[in-house]
């Protein structure tokens, strides 16, 4: 372990020290983990989505399971942050997990409806200009037909056409972010170098920074 | 044509990119050296490049600086 600061060091001494110390640092990170709960749900949805009991039973949820967590795993951390940033990012996770879930209460489409004329309004491509892009769209349409396989195929169109948030779909699929991050990746790299051979997509990349 | 729209950075990935797991795994300490403006992406290029192309992990690192950065009332 890195030399921690001291004040992390300190919440580590005492989450992992007598019974009465670590009850009274609960208490502390617990206060700390909803007010950071509270404003992370405030700041990802519109308070037209969620009514404020709502947002308040989503933080304390949120904070009671990241309590869970951080209990669970001080051991594991490594001093590489500040423990206070450490702990934050399992609530960070939590509430992140609970808005996915929210997704589904009201989704707009289902996630297998494959409508390709929405395509052009996700990428933002100007109706006026569609002579420019026409072609593309359409080999990309073909291309996702020819060469991705049956779970490209479900996620590509989930994600992209049906625009269900990504940590939304791992819930309904019962995967995880990594898994679902990596397909869509495979199913990308796959389109481009089938739409480079078209002729429709430079072999050079767009923007390189 | 238009070389480079949201379609067209959509399809570029990069090999360099890390994926979530190891992003997530590597959050915190790379949320630090950005808020101290520590050369983030040079120590993490990889995490960098992730959080660029990834929109859930993105939006947990906006959540996670924020949480560092804003303060406590
Ligand atoms: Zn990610």
């Amino acid at each position: 372990m890195e030399l921690l600061d001291p004040d992390s060091a300190e919440w580590v001494r005492s989450l992992e020290g007598t019974e009465v110390a670590r009850e009274a640092a609960k208490v502390r990170l617990h206060a700390m983990l909803l007010r950071i709960a509270r404003s992370e749900v405030r700041r990802r949805t519109q308070p037209s989505q969620i009514s404020g009991p709502e947002l308040d039973d989503v933080a304390h949820q949120a904070a009671a399971d990241a309590m869970v967590a951080i209990i669970a795993k001080v051991r594991q951390f490594r001093g590489d942050s500040r423990f206070t940033t450490w702990a934050y990012k399992f609530v960070i996770f939590e509430v992140s997990t609970k808005i996915g879930r929210h997704f589904w209460r009201n989704p707009t489409v289902p996630m297998d409806a494959e409508d390709w004329s929405r395509l052009p309004d996700r990428f933002g491509l100007d109706p006026a200009c569609e002579l420019e892009w026409r072609a593309l769209v359409e080999e990309l349409h073909r291309a996702v037909d020819e060469v991705l396989t049956d779970r490209q195929r479900q996620i590509f169109v989930a994600i992209v056409l049906n625009a269900v948030p990504l940590d939304a779909l791992v819930l309904e699929l019962g995967s995880n972010r990594n898994a679902i991050y990596k397909t869509l990746f495979d199913a990308r790299r796959k389109l481009r170098i089938a739409l480079v051979a078209k002729g429709v997509v430079d072999t050079e990349s767009s923007e390189r920074s | 044509m238009n070389r480079d729209t949201a379609l067209h950075r959509f399809l570029e990935t990069d090999p360099k990119d890390v994926g979530c797991e190891q992003a997530l795994e590597f959050l915190h300490a790379y949320v630090e050296l950005v808020a101290s403006d520590a050369a983030a992406q040079e120590h993490y290029p990889g995490i960098a490049v992730h959080l660029k192309a990834c929109g859930p992990c993105s939006e947990d690192f906006d959540g996670l600086l924020a949480a560092i950065t804003d303060p406590a009332p």
